[in-house]
């Protein structure tokens, strides 16, 4: 297989480049001063991409890799991915889902905790050497028992759920369609406003796609209400951010736990002050133990796909 | 202002023969914690002021009116304040711990006590769910990373470590340790704990020692009361024990770990990271834990939450109606 030529579109995890060059012709995309000036030479060699949430595979790019046969996306989302286009011309797509469900679902978790009980503030107030004899530490809010509305409730929308629930908060959501096997454990709302109406925390858990783009707009947030927190670990887009923004600052809303954002890597600089919103850059599934089994799966996927064998995790 | 709120004490309690009730705390004390007006018991310091000893030089008289007493673990109960109450017939602790309250005193005297019993187990049990995600999984290291970076290329953050699945050992399984397994079983976590007894009714593996509990683990979570038997339980063995890998929680008490050795441990990479609640001499925390990453503290905040509070206010309500009714106290410790 060293001949097959792999292109990797931008750097994701180091083992994941290492295993790759192992087994096939690696050509990395920021080697090289475009993408124009990559492909004048090498276009022809592509048979397999790899991509992930900040590059990943649009017309363009398909369109220049005349011999592409897989596009395999270090991920779970497929919103970087012109599906449409990989469909027409019959490329496989593979992504990365389940070995990761269980760190999304952990931080969906850790945001909610980090903004209720203030960990990230109490943890600068101590290191700044604040806390003194008479100081008056500001009470926080209980977690346990508030009502969580989930926005989606696929892998790790039902992953998040599980966890919740552990903390005696009743958990309900939104989805495309009801799901059975949430059975009488969770509240299904066919509309994501009386979702919000009847939840405390809202948790974005949902695929990006033309539907969800934007689905939690002033209306969702408005309904959540200045005692509602939001927490975002699936992608930035799904949320209107201006909105969500000038919510938080003006106190409309209560507080926001964010993984995602419309333009990573830049974060709205109004945010940055807020004691009531913590803020992570994009590590839903950032352990040394997901970004191996990812990448394991990347590389399965492209041994199973070369070898004739039946893909792992096939989309397309 | 010690006249004025004298006089208010005196002008209001001429006008009533009901039982004195004093809140023993300090200012801010009283407006978290203020039991509504009764038929059964009457307030004398609603402000919380003056402090008891000044009240008592004050008001020489009204020390021998106060029946009860509501207070809090930042002023302690001693025999000497105890001899200055001759009628105190009850302590109401706006807490779950009653290290601070002579508690022998109290049963030579015939004086009851109450806590707030298990009231806070859930915001301890968050607490150190918390703690722990945060230090796996570098949350409050990465918010701080987000705000200082304004204009950036790309994030470069290192990895953290994966919570689902790992090995917990949690000492002390009473009330608190049982919601800390509780929640971190969602988390397909496998649960250990040390307790001084076996509970025979729990499925989970238990360890008759905490550095059997620690070398089958990869984080400790303290749970458990301080005594002498629990004094720096999680020492230097301890942690090597539990290894490079470890995590070490402490929602207990600080003197529960050897802290300058945890320092050590932490500084030479005996063990990958701590989350703080309690230390060993608050609230003074050794400067050489500021600039650690693989930290994470908190203020001894794990009960403050605006609903504990709510909760504990009615508690202390209900334990004073009850005792000034002649019915059973809610949540005697004695």
């Amino acid at each position: 297989m060293e001949s097959i030529g792999v292109l990797l579109t931008c750097p994701m995890y180091t083992n994941l480049h290492e295993q790759l060059a192992n087994r096939f012709n690696l050509f990395k995309l920021w080697n090289f001063s475009s993408f124009q000036s990559f492909s004048q030479t090498h276009a022809n060699s592509v048979r397999a991409l790899v991509c992930d949430t900040k590059i990943g595979a649009d017309a363009n790019t398909i369109d220049s890799l005349p011999n592409l046969e897989i596009v395999s996306t270090y991920s779970v989302g497929l919103d970087k991915i012109d599906l449409k286009k990989c469909r027409e011309k019959g490329i496989r797509v593979v992504n990365t889902p389940d070995v990761l469900t269980d760190d999304v679902a952990d931080l969906a978790i850790a945001l909610a905790l980090a903004v209720f009980r203030k960990i990230p503030h109490s943890d600068g107030y101590v290191k700044n050497g604040l806390w003194k004899h008479g100081s008056d530490y500001p009470l926080t809010t209980k977690f346990s028992g508030k009502s969580v509305g989930i926005v989606g409730l696929g892998r790790i929308g039902s992953a998040i759920a599980k966890r919740a629930a552990a903390f005696g908060c009743p958990v309900s959501y939104h989805s495309r369609s009801e799901k059975p096997e949430a059975g009488s454990s969770y509240k299904y709302y066919p509309n994501i406003l009386d979702l919000a109406a009847n939840s405390q925390i809202l948790v974005v858990a949902c695929a990006l796609t033309e539907e969800t783009r934007h689905i939690v707009n002033r209306q969702v947030i408005d309904a959540l209400g200045p005692n509602g927190v939001i927490i975002n670990i699936g992608r930035g887009p799904i949320i209107d951010q201006r909105e969500l923004v000038s919510a938080l600052v003006e106190g409309r809303l209560g507080g926001a736990g964010l993984d995602v954002f419309e333009n990573e890597p830049n974060v709205p600089e109004e945010l940055m002050g807020l004691e009531n919103v913590v803020l992570t850059p994009h590590v839903g599934t950032d352990t040394v133990e997901t970004c191996n089994d990812m990448a394991d799966l990347v590389i399965a996927n492209l041994e199973a796909h070369f070898s004739g064998k039946p893909l792992l995790t096939p989309v397309l | 202002m010690a006249n004025q709120n004298n006089n208010i004490i005196e002008q209001s309690s001429k006008n009533n023969n009901l039982p004195k009730v004093f809140l023993h705390g300090p200012p801010q004390f009283s407006i978290l914690l203020q039991p509504n007006p009764s038929q059964n018991f009457h307030i004398l310091n609603p402000s919380s002021l003056p402090p008891l000893h000044e009240f008592i030089s004050l008001n020489p008289d009204h020390a021998s009116s106060i029946s009860a007493i509501v207070c809090t673990t930042l002023y302690p109960v001693n025999a000497d304040v105890i001899r200055l109450l001759p009628s105190l017939r009850l302590i109401c602790a706006a807490s779950a711990g009653t290290n601070h309250i002579d508690l022998s005193e109290c049963r030579r005297r015939g004086i009851k006590v109450t806590s707030a019993g298990n009231l806070f187990s859930e915001e301890v049990a968050d607490m150190a769910v918390a703690l722990l995600i945060d230090v796996s999984r570098k949350i409050s290291t990465a918010n701080r990373f987000l705000r200082r970076q304004l204009q950036i290329a790309s994030w470069d953050f290192p990895l953290g470590s994966k919570l689902t699945g790992k090995k917990i050992g949690i000492v002390g399984m009473g009330r608190i340790g049982l919601e800390v397994a509780k929640r971190l079983e969602a988390f397909n976590c496998m649960i250990s704990y040390n307790s001084r007894n076996k509970k025979p009714l729990l499925s989970y593996p238990f360890y008759s020692t905490v550095i059997e509990l620690a070398t089958s683990t990869n984080v400790l979570i303290l749970c458990c009361e301080l005594n002498d038997q629990t004094r720096h339980i999680v020492n230097k063995e301890v942690m090597l024990a539990l290894g490079k890998g470890g995590i070490i929680v402490n929602v207990g008490r600080g003197a529960l770990i050897d802290e300058k050795e945890l320092l050590r441990c932490l500084i030479e990479g005996e063990i990958e990271g701590a989350g703080l609640d309690v230390f060993e001499n608050e609230p003074y925390v050794p400067k050489e834990f500021f600039s650690l990453d693989k930290v994470v503290l908190s203020p001894h905040a794990a009960v403050l939450t605006s609903d504990s509070f709510m909760s504990i206010c009615q508690l202390v309500e209900q334990n004073l109606e009850a005792f000034f009714s002649n019915k059973p106290l809610i949540t005697p410790v004695i």
